[in-house]
């Protein structure tokens, strides 16, 4: 079974045949997607569709299955339950779906630069005993200036801030001319001002009209600069307008016992004691 | 000059020398990603989980070398698909896994050959090498393969790159990934056997990690890592045999030593720089 499976990942790398994009139908549709891992559930019947171009922040407490959602979109991982469909068909078939790496899954002493790095998003358009053409390079300095990172192209990958690097990660999904970004805690470890650039960064691939998932941290940041947002602790608890979703009930579901809602004179104070445990 | 080229009368000599500059660059080349992903342990332990293979090829073939080779093949692919196989469908961590197949394998070999008499003179030559050994046939054997295992290195080059900085990018890239990870653990597997007789299973870590380690040390560029950890191999081939030659010690260790005080120095020499520049910049700081 997995001999033919890899079989046929083998051929389909081999002819560069992907599946179609139906007009028809959105870019993501998640139906009923639960993933349980020996340790237990970590999505249980999860469902939503996002619009091309739209940027959905996902947050929830640590181990709310943030990751493991993103994987299984990206056809890192396969569902217990449930289906993923990107543009009408599975992820497996797609090439266009970018996952950016966090930061601290990667080999950081890795001898290559930020311009190699980026090129390794080209490798699925180029196929088996194909080169890097003329073309691919300006897509490569296309997406390193979308960054702002073209004087970094030749820097070696150690030699970076986290900022940068996380950058980097963006500008390869963008020379994989990826349509749906899903960024894993961009922000993490980030000093404001990286954070920021980020930011920014995002804000252009909203007028490239990129389809972004990118789970946060800081609930603030996520209310403040995205129009739609879902709340997940295993379970999705909810998902709209900023001010619909992360309303007392639903934060004290997402966040449980760590989270205390004292009420005061401008309205709920809400106290979390709890931070960054691993997941 | 007469010092370099009196050895190279000798046919067995210059048949030693090629082979050892061959045998460097492959193990040189492939070692780049066994250093970069921490497949130093992998690497030895396949080594000695060929002995088994060789046991055999050696008792079947009554003393012959040709069948050896293949012998050698076949229990390098086997012991890696063990190991893969184990770790995969139990709970064992890959390292266990690999000290179990690689301690009862190599056990196993041992058995095999000491039940002839003559055992340990062949035993030494398998466990260490036998460079002053190389016949022509052997010498076309290692062009071939070598070639072979070079050639797969560079078209696959841009798709082991992504495998190994990152499997999660060649999964969404919808790259072959298991196929290719199995590839790569043959094409360790193949230089290993082609080394064999350069090294030998005890040392054969050695060149795999050692020149590639010391090329990691003065580079930011995977091309030219492979090309420095070559340069560095096919020397130390040739340093390490001149001296074998001349203070009578044995050659396979006289090369992988040769390689050791390579790594040793280019070390030595950053560990000094990197002293001279925090010393500067110390210095620096105390002028303002």
């Amino acid at each position: 079974m997995a001999v033919i499976e890899e079989l046929q990942k083998t051929t389909q790398y081999l002819s560069r045949q992907r599946d179609p994009h139906e007009v028809d139908e959105p870019i993501l549709r998640v139906e009923g997607l639960s993933k349980a891992y020996e340790s237990g559930a970590a999505l249980e019947n999860v469902t939503f569709e996002i619009d091309m171009g739209e940027q959905l922040a996902v947050v929830g407490p640590n181990g709310a299955g943030k990751s493991t959602l993103f994987k299984v979109i990206a056809g890192v991982e396969s569902p217990t339950e449930g289906r993923v469909h990107i543009f009408g068909h599975s992820p497996r078939g797609h090439i266009c779906i970018a996952y950016l790496t966090q930061r601290s899954q990667v080999d950081w002493s890795f001898p290559v630069t930020v311009a190699d790095v980026v090129m390794m998003g080209r490798v699925g358009q180029l196929g088996l005993f194909r080169n890097p053409k003329a073309q691919d390079w300006e897509i490569v300095n296309n997406a390193l200036e979308v960054v702002k990172m073209n004087h970094l192209a030749k820097r070696q990958i150690s030699q970076l801030s986290g900022g940068q690097q996380q950058r980097m990660f963006i500008a390869r999904a963008l020379a994989q001319q990826a349509e749906l970004m899903l960024m894993d805690e961009p922000l993490g470890g980030l000093d404001l001002n990286s954070q920021e650039k980020i930011l920014g960064v995002l804000d252009d691939l909203r007028r490239a009209n990129v389809t972004v998932l990118i789970s946060l941290h800081d609930l603030k940041i996520a209310s403040q600069h995205f129009d739609r947002i879902m709340l997940l602790n295993h379970h999705m608890l909810g998902i709209g307008a900023p001010q619909e979703v992360l309303n007392p009930e639903n934060l004290v579901a997402a966040y449980g016992g760590h989270l205390h809602l004292v009420p005061t004179e401008d309205g709920m104070l809400a106290l979390g004691d709890t931070c960054c445990d691993e997941q | 000059m007469s010092l370099l080229l009196e050895p190279l009368q000798y046919a067995f000599m210059a048949r030693g020398l090629a082979a050892a500059v061959m045998v460097g660059i492959v193990c040189a080349v492939v070692g780049a990603y066994v250093v970069l992903r921490g497949l130093a342990f992998f690497g030895d332990a396949l080594a000695h989980a060929i002995l088994p293979g060789i046991a055999v090829g050696y008792l079947v073939g009554d003393g012959a070398r040709q069948p050896l080779f293949w012998w050698a093949l076949i229990a390098a692919v086997i012991s890696s698909l063990g190991i893969g196989a184990i770790s995969r469908t139990t709970k064992i961590k890959e390292d266990t896994a690999i000290g179990i197949v690689f301690a009862g394998a190599f056990a196993l070999g041992v058995a095999l050959i000491s039940s002839v008499r003559s055992y340990s003179v062949d035993l030494a030559h398998f466990l260490f090498g036998d460079v002053l050994g190389v016949r022509p046939a052997d010498l076309w054997l290692m062009v071939i393969f070598g070639g072979l295992v070079i050639l797969a290195i560079l078209a696959f080059y841009k798709e082991f790159m992504v495998l190994s900085f990152d499997p999660v990018l060649a999964t969404t890239l919808r790259l072959p990934v298991r196929l290719l990870e199995f590839l790569l653990l043959i094409l360790i597997a193949v230089t290993i056997v082609v080394s064999l007789q350069i090294v030998g299973v005890a040392l054969m870590v050695a060149m795999l990690v050692t020149p590639a380690a010391s090329a990691f040390l003065l580079t930011r560029r995977l091309p030219v890592m492979m090309a420095l950890a070559a340069i560095i191999a096919a020397l130390s081939g040739v340093i390490g045999l001149y001296l074998s030659y001349y203070l009578s010690i044995a050659s396979g260790a006289a090369i992988v030593l040769t390689c050791t005080a390579v790594f040793a120095l280019i070390w030595g020499i950053q560990s000094v720089r990197q002293r001279l520049i925090i010393q500067k910049i110390g210095g620096d700081q105390s002028e303002n």
